[in-house]
């Protein structure tokens, strides 16, 4: 009798159950999005993503585990997106295809950023000067101290200390490791014999450090350290960051000026291949200048997922370049939006 | 009583009908099949990681032979892989934690075992066996904001001034080294070898001790004397233990060891383990080789541990033999 | 025959057995000074936010760590789900069933298993879990955090029963009960207190893993609905947090520190007074 009574109670928690799971699913839900992929343009993904929930009723989960892992997670398929600021490969290019029954990876180019000289010594707190090859040698190891003939020269003024240089490099795939070793490689052609450019190379000196965060991070318990982050990490950090001799010999500082007269430099910049914008030939350029993409596949089999996406492109490159300068991240030159305005329909 | 002896009674009854179908309902078949399938189940899961490992690991099998683990080249770039630094540093770190742990802990186990007024002796080794449950990352969160700084203040100068001469203190001290990973490493495994080297302490009998005592010996001398050569396969066995569990150590290692593949005679220089690359680079390998490369990595290390806890087990297992 | 006992053995006496307990006051002074400096650090930032906020873009302060607790709890009841049935089951295989030398065997395997270092097994989750399902996943992490639960139980569980003295099982099978009900409802409620507190030791012990979820939960800035979706958890965000730049990030770090040791902590002291006063102790 009373078990009769139990299964009774028990099928009609269990419809009402149902029932009330059905209504809170019909309920509107927000589309759920993951990407993976650079620390370097991580400041304003999380801010545009945060601000776009409302926008496009779409919640975009961005975990900065660097470009590297971007670009893993999208041809692996285990993110929806990835962001890279590293060029990618034609190897990598056909890895993706290969792993996705032929699809291709579309490259979006969204802000333009800067990767700095960063640096902790004690004493100093004016903008150092650097140039190519005396960052080339720093991080080869040949120019050990901050007091350096090379140094000298350079910063005429300055009184450098006898302090060991500890360089800090990243120790994941990192965009900014290829933007700074891409701009490396052009300054010495020792640098590009030996080392190269991608977005890990094995580095002859120096502390490895997670992200733009824990080089970040190194900078600030390390005295002596010397490392390259993108231009938010050093300011919102308060570390001090150099300047960079760019090819006509002009000592440049990092900002939203400097960097998108690099990009306006560049030859033609356009929007469906990933162009290098380092080392431009120009006026004004700061030098270790980058553009970073968001790499998207061209097809999804969640059509809801595509619409997102295209959604959230659109606004990025329209309404959301006004935050990217608040963060001093340089917009995209007008030609290149509106290039990636209309790429984004390639997406299905 | 009287109730449950006749429901018994009744279920003997509704069991005289044997057979297959009679006992299932009884559910011996059932306990037993349901059972023998967990278990067999778990020999399928350890299969299959063996599997998965090995599998993925072939072409760097393939392309550098065992020769990946004396090299030590790694470059993504170039696409070249060496597991030597990685070895390297696994090794070295767990030497300097044994090097450490195993003195401090076999001391504070004689005084557990010997020493101490069992209440205490009970209460202490309580609290010390909870440092092992403390978890790793925050081991890693200290390692890094409060042991590092303070072996760079207080550590490393006294060393450099004594013994700065030789190759194994070399070099500036940045913080993040071979030896602050051996240290904190070294706290990590210290409970196990206190934990068990007490347990087997005070299994050698009363009566080796009171031998020794009566005969005039301190005890001191009882202890260093009699108890611990008796007692020393086990404590063997628990260093293998702490040994295996400090080579796959991961996140405390990889917070404080400075994360660069280099092989460096200096303790004082950055280094990394394979534990360390693999959390930090197989996140965003990319490209066969290189995914292989770790996964080749992850299986030397898995098959270290197998083998070092099998000579643990085999000491401690003998110490048991010994009729503890 | 009363030999003198010289000065110098008095001496090399009561030293090395001073350092002795020296030594073991610097490892217990160790657990308080872990203790002591979370509490100190952790609680000054333990507030509302921390336990009910989602956290916040980068560059902005404040937010909490809401979704990774919440997170880690799914998980965990996840890998209890997968690891303690397996295991417990298979241990009462070991216990109540299995021959001598398939016994070794078994025991040999789960020990294999039990020292596979955690982050091999999250490469192995990656590989059965993440890259199949293509999405990262809670469901991931709970497997991974599952199969390490699963060494533990069955040595647990083959211990505890082992300990439940034979005439027990007799007198009930004496009585006619099968072996089944024998188990289930003589034996295993008898060691039903050291087997609770050894699942719970044994889901104390993965509450603190952070290697195997680095690539199967990977991470949630917002809640994670369900098991399919990413998740956030407590130990890789101290992880992330602690090797970040901002002192603001250090704190929330340090306060979440403080909750999972304390969690893990309560969890160990309660199980092993259960275990140092329960029955099977009473029965030595």
């Amino acid at each position: 009798m009373r078990s009769q009574m139990l299964r009774k109670a028990a099928g009609s928690v269990a419809i009402a159950s149902f029932v009330f799971a059905a209504i809170l699913g019909a309920a509107n839900q927000p589309i759920q999005m993951t990407g993976a992929g650079a620390t370097f343009p991580a400041p304003i993904y999380q801010k545009w993503f945060n601000d776009y929930q409302s926008i496009g009723n779409v919640q975009i989960n961005y975990q900065a585990n660097g470009s590297g892992g971007g670009i893993k997670g999208v041809t692996e398929g285990t993110v929806d997106f990835g962001a890279s600021d590293a060029i990618l490969s034609k190897e990598q290019l056909e890895a993706f295809k290969s792993k996705n029954g032929g699809h291709g990876l579309l490259t979006f180019p969204t802000v333009l950023g800067a990767v700095v000289p960063s640096y902790n010594v004690p004493g100093i707190t004016a903008e150092l000067n650097f140039t190519g090859p005396v960052l080339a040698d720093i991080f080869l190891g040949k120019i050990k101290k901050w007091n350096d003939p090379a140094l000298v020269k350079v910063n005429a003024g300055v009184k450098l200390p006898d302090l060991d240089i500890v360089v800090a490099h990243r120790s994941d795939g990192s965009g900014t490791t290829f933007c700074f070793t891409d701009y490396l490689s052009k300054a010495s052609a020792e640098w590009e014999k030996s080392v190269g450019r991608n977005a890990s190379v094995s580095w002859p000196v120096g502390l490895g450090a997670k992200g733009n965060d824990g080089v970040a991070g190194l900078l600030k318990q390390q005295t002596g350290a010397l490392g390259y982050i993108e231009l938010i990490y050093a300011v919102k950090n308060h570390l001090p960051y150099g300047k960079v001799q760019n090819k006509s010999g002009e000592f440049m500082k990092a900002d939203l000026k400097t960097v998108s007269a690099a990009a306006a430099a560049a030859k033609g910049p356009s929007a469906d291949t990933q162009l290098s914008i380092t080392d431009a030939v120009g006026k004004g350029v700061y030098p270790i200048s980058t553009f970073t993409w968001l790499l998207v596949p061209d097809t999804f089999k969640d059509s809801q997922k595509a619409e997102a996406i295209k959604g959230f492109l659109k606004w990025a490159v329209t309404k959301g370049q006004e935050q990217a300068e608040s963060l001093d991240y340089a917009r995209l030159p007008i030609a290149v939006a509106q290039e990636v305005e209309k790429r984004i329909s390639l997406i299905k | 009583m009287a109730t449950s002896t006749s429901h018994i009674a009744e279920t003997l009854h509704r069991r005289a009908k044997s057979g297959f179908f009679a006992r299932l309902r009884g559910g011996d078949e059932l306990s037993y099949l349901i059972t023998l399938a967990c278990t067999i189940s778990i020999l399928l899961i350890v299969g299959v990681i063996v599997f998965e490992l090995w599998f993925n690991s072939r072409a760097t099998f393939h392309a550098f032979g065992f020769g990946f683990l004396t090299s030590s080249a790694w470059d993504p770039n170039a696409d070249k892989y060496g597991a030597l630094p990685f070895i390297y540093g696994t090794c070295v770190t767990s030497f300097i934690a044994m090097l450490i742990a195993v003195p401090l802990g076999v001391a504070a186990s004689i005084f557990l075992a010997e020493m101490a007024p069992p209440q205490l002796s009970n209460i202490l080794t309580f609290l010390i066996e909870l440092l092992a449950a403390v978890p790793s990352v925050i081991y890693g969160l200290i390692g890094i904001f409060v042991l590092v700084p303070a072996i760079r203040t207080y550590l490393v100068p006294p060393l450099k001034s004594a013994f700065g001469y030789l190759p194994i203190f070399e070099g500036t001290f940045y913080g993040l080294s071979f030896l602050s990973a051996g240290i904190v490493l070294s706290v990590m495994v210290v409970p196990f070898i206190i934990s068990v080297s007490r347990e087997v302490l005070m299994a050698v009998p009363r009566e080796q001790r009171e031998a020794a005592l009566a005969v005039g010996a301190t005890k001191w001398e009882t202890t260093w004397d009699i108890v611990l050569p008796n007692a020393s396969t086990g404590i063997f066995g628990s260093i293998f233990l702490a040994l295996a569990r400090a080579l796959g150590e991961t996140m405390a290692v990889t917070m404080v060891i400075g994360n660069t593949p280099k092989i460096s005679a200096s303790l004082l220089s950055p280094g990394y383990s394979i534990a360390a690359v693999i959390a930090n680079e197989f996140a965003e390998a990319n490209g066969d080789l290189y995914i292989s490369s770790l996964i080749f990595m992850a299986l030397v290390l898995f098959g270290l541990t197998i083998v070092i806890n099998a000579v643990a087990r085999i000491f401690i297992m003998t110490t048991q033999g010994k009729g503890g | 025959m009363m030999m003198e006992i010289s000065a110098s053995r008095r001496i090399v006496n009561s030293v090395m057995l001073t350092l002795s307990g020296v030594c073991t006051v610097f490892v217990v002074g160790v657990l308080f000074f872990i203790l002591g400096y979370l509490l100190l650090h952790g609680v000054s930032s333990l507030n509302w936010d921390f336990f009910t906020k989602l956290p916040k873009p980068s560059g902005e302060t404040g937010g909490g760590m809401a979704n990774a607790i919440v997170g880690s709890g799914k998980i965990l009841l996840l890998a209890a789900l997968i690891g303690v049935p397996i295991g417990f089951l298979a241990g009462v295989y070991l216990a109540e069933y299995s021959g001598k030398t398939f016994a070794f065997t078994i025991r040999y395997v789960v020990d294999l298993l039990n020292g596979v270092p955690s982050i091999v097994i999250g490469i192995v989750a990656y590989a059965l879990v993440v890259r199949p399902m293509r999405h990262f996943s809670a469901l991931a992490g709970g497997v991974a955090l599952g199969i390490m639960m699963i060494p533990i139980a069955v040595r647990t569980t083959e211990e505890f029963l082992r300990a439940i003295p034979n005439n027990i099982r007799e007198g009930a099978m004496a009585l006619g009960a099968t072996k089944a009900t024998t188990i289930y409802t003589v034996v295993i409620p008898a060691a039903i207190s050291g087997l609770t507190s050894g699942m719970m030791l044994n889901l104390a012990r993965v509450a603190g893993e952070t290697a195997p979820l680095l690539f199967t939960a990977l991470g949630n800035q917002y809640w994670s609905s369900g098991y399919l979706a990413p998740i956030a958890t407590l130990p890789v965000m101290i992880y992330n947090y602690a090797i970040a730049p901002e002192d603001d990030l250090h704190q929330q770090a340090w306060a979440a520190g403080f909750v999972l040791l304390t969690l893990v902590l309560v969890i160990n002291v309660t199980a092993r007074l259960i275990i140092a006063r329960g029955p099977a102790a009473q029965r030595r």
